[in-house]
């Protein structure tokens, strides 16, 4: 049974919605809420960093929740090539504690702003991804005041050549990120963060259930055995044996 | 009573003598007569902060001294009602053992002089409200009313600064917290230029089985205060909400909000009672300590004794008072099954939250209250919750305040200038899109939206069932003002309607009356229409008032508020496939009016657009049709015959066209000549106003089917034509009316408030 953390932190608001979502879309059983303060993930496949206002978003967004007890549980675990994915707060939290480059800063238009907007899927190349061919557009909630994604230009041509910018706004940018960026992934892939909510567009009811498929595609990566995309040639190796 | 238990006074404050020479219990809020009474019933004169603690709760805020005899009047009693009015808030049976706890409040004064925490904390307070049930709140709607946004001037300037924070105050608390803003109404009018109204309505899902009631029983049961600490904000915040003119009052009566301890607590809260040691429990809302201690005992029968020096603080040297009076946010007290304390201990530790043991329970009737090891306060509960002074200010109706409408002397619309009046109504800031406000607010989160802002109702879906709770939050203060008792059942036609537009059967209502001072006469005769009209509709639709506030004193300088009683309906839609939407869904379909065919121009946003009149009566309203053409939609729907349905309001059956055809990017060519069942003049036709009325879209291999249901109803159903095109087209027996894009509505519609308020539309 494939079990994925779902990290609760003081003031952590889409952590329900989250474990919710994985449920239905994984099968009932999947999702655990683990506590800021626990300081071990052992055992766990997966691990998501919810939406909210950790903390309060107090100083500011994710900047408290990086020293939580858990971040080093969840920085051993993306270590090891478990995926991770954080989602909002969760992508502002993995900026914070460094395990994504860039930064989240205030809205352009300075509003905070909920929408659905059209997402596309640049890379196909994260465990969150997999299931989805490049260049699909998906339909994805959007609430945040700072979702801004900012790097300097080196890092941002070093996102895009690398093939590391995961999502992008496909229609208006709504916060106005550098180059539409949406969500980024890690150099070695298997931590993602994103803004848009993909939990919240896992059933039609909710008005679109694109978001399924990022939960779909863990399913795969984890059904393939291996976490971490460039274990496939030792899998390779392992099988020719 | 034995004198060595008499109160003593701590140092520095007024003797009683010293208040009773020096008329110092004007400044504790209460009137001379009010003062003489409290002596009379406690046998003595009381000290200073038994003083405080009498008139804030004798404020009209906390006692509804002048509206109480007309509340008494409403119908509070269904069969879906599992908890009317009283509590925190009221509750309605879901089916399947689920429950809906709901109420409205206003946080109008606090949000006229700090927008944003004024706003920020009526959220807050709503929210404490509601979970205090035991629900988890699972929605919020706003019901907003400013001063004119439109033109220039500093006045203009200014009512957009306030609209912006308070819009940001929701925001800031609503989205924190994670409770979806998922609908309202905002009203633009000049009566509410100096005092706006911010009224906040909440939601929450619970099990039957998981309500809580605020109620302090069991001698020796602790009593626990947990939460946020208490500091010196909002010290007299319910007195101030009991005075006239909000300008005239210091910011330092206005609590600051923290939506990030609030979220602790929800969570906190929740968890512990689910572990069944919860005896009562209540919000320190209102006159904060008092009122959660003093009510708590009092529903109970009980009594309840406290030592301050336990309260946790932000500051020491706080005054008995001060304590008593604070209205710092985010906390409870919670009465607990003694012996079970370290379970609340423990759990509000882990929130990082306070959790002290203040006081017990007891059983004489009496609150007594210890500082510094000495009784400071020894009041008789009966005094301050049953035997409340009650307010019969004089009742007359002015005429000179009712103007009538002479539609003779109003010149006719020319039939060429139908278009562009509809894209001048489209773009007035009450029937514009009111994106650039929702968007602000996260109306998703917690994942269970199904109709987002927008629609006719927000729709909710209760996780784990195939249940949704829809709710609307409505209100004509120009009508209200015309004619009280109309405009009241009017507000509760139009919430319910708009519940049963979106697939939802109406189960009750919750009511915020904002009115002026109940000392005008004329303002005292507003109120008993409007409470007479509320009960009215409310009897005639089978939706009791479970729940509300009243708020009084809404007046700045010389300009009153229209008489405001906002009205928020819940219903439940019993299956997911029921939820409907206002916006045309595709071409091809019939378009009709199901229900009453009769308007009037009178207090219509026609009038004051085009006119700037603002006069007539309310428009008419047959309650009986009303629930007629409210069943018919909902067995339509059941029947899976309505693609579409939107609720005829403001601006007429023009405006209601276009927003079905702007939300569905669809037009349609429809003859409105049938709707004149009278001679009705051009103006009446297009925009004039009225109830019961519903266009709905239908397949049109269905028709038959619609209409053998409607006459059942005995609901008169109008064809109007089909759904097509790029354009809107209206014609009145074939003669042509207007054509014009649906892009070109849409851009009229949606530009209007952002360009207002200076900033780009959302693509």
């Amino acid at each position: 049974m494939t079990s994925v953390a779902v990290i609760v932190f003081p003031g952590s608001n889409c952590d329900r919605d989250a474990a919710r979502a994985l449920d239905d879309v994984l099968g009932a059983g999947t999702a655990t809420l683990a506590w800021h303060a626990e300081t071990s993930l052992d055992g766990i496949d997966a691990i998501v960093l919810p939406g909210g206002f950790s903390w309060g978003d107090y100083l500011r967004t994710g900047a408290l929740a990086r020293f939580a007890p858990v971040m080093g549980a969840v920085r051993v675990a993306a270590g090891r090539g478990v995926p991770v994915l954080g989602i909002c707060n969760g992508f502002q939290v993995l900026c914070e504690a460094g395990l994504l480059p860039g930064a989240l800063l205030r809205n352009d238009h300075l509003h905070f702003r909920c929408d659905e907007v059209p997402v596309e899927v640049a890379s196909s190349d994260t465990p969150w991804t997999r299931a989805i061919a490049p260049g699909r557009t998906l339909q994805l909630p959007i609430a945040h005041g700072e979702g801004r994604f900012h790097a300097d230009d080196a890092v941002l041509d070093e996102l895009v050549r690398d093939d590391r910018v995961v999502v992008r706004y496909a229609g208006d940018n709504p916060n106005g990120s550098a180059r539409a960026i949406a969500g980024v992934c890690s150099a070695e892939r298997n931590v993602v963060g994103m803004m848009p909510h993909p939990e919240r567009a896992v059933h039609a009811w909710m008005g679109s259930d694109d978001g399924a498929l990022l939960f779909e595609s863990l399913r795969l990566t984890l059904a393939a055995g291996s976490t971490d995309m460039n274990d496939t040639s030792e899998l390779e190796l392992t099988g020719a044996h | 009573m034995p004198t060595d238990t008499l109160p003593v006074v701590p140092v520095g404050e007024p003797t009683p003598d010293e208040i009773a020479d020096g008329a110092l219990w004007r400044d504790a809020a209460l009137r001379d007569d009010e003062y003489v009474r409290a002596c009379e019933m406690l046998g003595r004169r009381p000290t200073w902060t038994e003083a405080s603690i009498v008139g804030v709760m004798w404020s009209e805020h906390c006692s509804y001294k002048s509206s109480k005899h007309l509340l008494r009047t409403l119908p509070t009693e269904g069969p879906h009602v599992l908890q009317g009015p009283g509590e925190n808030a009221g509750v309605v049976d879901l089916g399947d053992g689920w429950a809906a706890a709901f109420k409205v409040e206003s946080h109008n004064h606090p949000s006229a002089v700090e927008p944003y925490h004024g706003a920020a904390t009526g959220v807050g307070g709503i929210l404490r409200d509601v979970f205090t049930m035991g629900a988890r709140p699972v929605a919020i709607l706003d019901s907003l009313r400013f001063g004119p946004i439109d033109g220039d001037g500093a006045d203009v300037h200014a009512t957009r600064r306030l609209m912006a924070g308070v819009v940001e105050g929701i925001a800031g608390y609503g989205n924190c917290v994670g409770v979806p803003t998922v609908g309202g109404e905002v009203v633009f009018d000049a009566a509410y230029a100096r005092n706006p109204l911010v009224n906040a309505m909440c939601i929450g899902v619970l099990r039957h089985e998981e309500l809580q009631l605020g109620a302090a029983t069991g001698t020796g049961n602790p009593v626990l205060y947990v939460g946020a600490r208490t500091g010196r904000d909002g010290i007299h915040g319910a007195t101030f909400a009991s005075i006239e003119d909000p300008h005239g009052r210091e910011r330092s009566a206005v609590q600051v909000g923290d939506p990030f301890r609030e979220k602790l607590l929800i969570e906190a809260c929740l968890e512990l009672f689910a572990t069944d040691t919860v005896v009562g429990v209540q919000d320190m809302g209102a006159a904060g300590l008092t009122s959660s201690s003093v009510e708590m005992a009092a529903r109970a029968g009980s009594g309840i004794e406290m030592d301050l020096d336990l309260v946790p603080v932000r500051e020491p040297g706080m005054a008995p008072f001060e304590l008593m009076l604070s209205e710092s946010q985010e906390r409870m007290l919670v009465v607990v099954k003694a012996g079970t304390e370290h379970v609340a201990r423990e759990i509000f530790e882990r929130w990082e939250l306070d959790c002290a043991e203040v006081g017990t329970v007891t059983d004489t009737g009496e609150i007594v209250l210890r500082a510094s090891g000495e009784v400071v306060c020894r009041l008789p509960l009966a005094m301050l919750v049953d035997d409340l002074p009650e307010r019969r200010w004089p009742v007359e109706r002015d005429d000179s305040r009712l103007p009538k409408l002479d539609l003779a002397a109003v010149p006719e619309l020319a039939a060429g200038a139908a278009g562009e009046t509809l894209l001048r109504l489209l773009a007035r800031p009450t029937i514009a899109s009111k994106r650039w406000i929702h968007d602000q607010f996260d109306s998703m989160v917690g994942a269970a939206t199904m109709i987002r802002p927008g629609s006719d109702a927000a729709v909710v879906k209760v996780h784990g069932t195939d249940r949704a709770i829809a709710a609307s939050i409505d209100c004509n203060g120009r009508w209200c003002s015309l004619d009280p008792r109309a405009g009241a059942a009017h507000a509760v036609a139009e919430a319910t309607r708009n519940v049963a537009c979106s697939g939802g059967r109406p189960l009750a209502v919750t009511d915020c009356l904002n009115f002026s001072s109940p000392e005008v006469p004329h303002v005292a005769w507003q109120l008993e229409q409007a409470v007479a009209g509320l009960g009215d509709a409310c009897r005639a639709l089978g939706t009791p008032v479970v729940s509300g506030n009243v708020s009084m004193y809404n007046r700045s300088g010389d300009i009153d508020v229209h008489p405001t009683p906002v009205v928020g309906a819940v219903g439940v839609i019993e299956d997911l496939a029921h939820v409907t939407r206002s916006a045309w869904t595709t071409a091809g379909s019939l378009v009709l009016l199901l229900g009453a065919t009769d308007v009037a121009l009178d207090g219509s946003e026609f009038l004051v657009s085009e006119h700037d009149l603002v006069a007539g009566g309310a428009p008419p309203i047959d309650l009986a049709l009303e629930s007629r053409v409210q069943a018919c939609v909902l067995e339509a729907i059941a029947a899976g015959l309505v693609r579409s349905a939107h609720d005829c309001s403001d601006g007429g059956v023009a405006v209601t066209l276009a927003e079905s055809a702007i939300a569905g990017s669809v037009g349609a060519t429809l003859d409105l000549g049938a709707l004149a069942t009278r001679d009705l003049r051009l103006d009446e036709l297009l925009f004039g106003e009225g109830a019961s009325r519903i266009v709905v879209e239908v397949d049109a291999d269905r028709i038959e089917e619609l209409a053998y249901i409607a006459a059942r109803h005995d609901a008169p159903l109008t064809q109007l034509g089909r759904t097509g095109g790029d354009d809107l087209v209206l014609t009145r027996d074939d003669a042509p009316l207007l054509r014009i894009p649906v892009t070109e509505l849409a851009n009229a519609w949606t530009t209007a408030l952002p360009t207002l308020m200076n900033s780009e539309p959302h693509a």
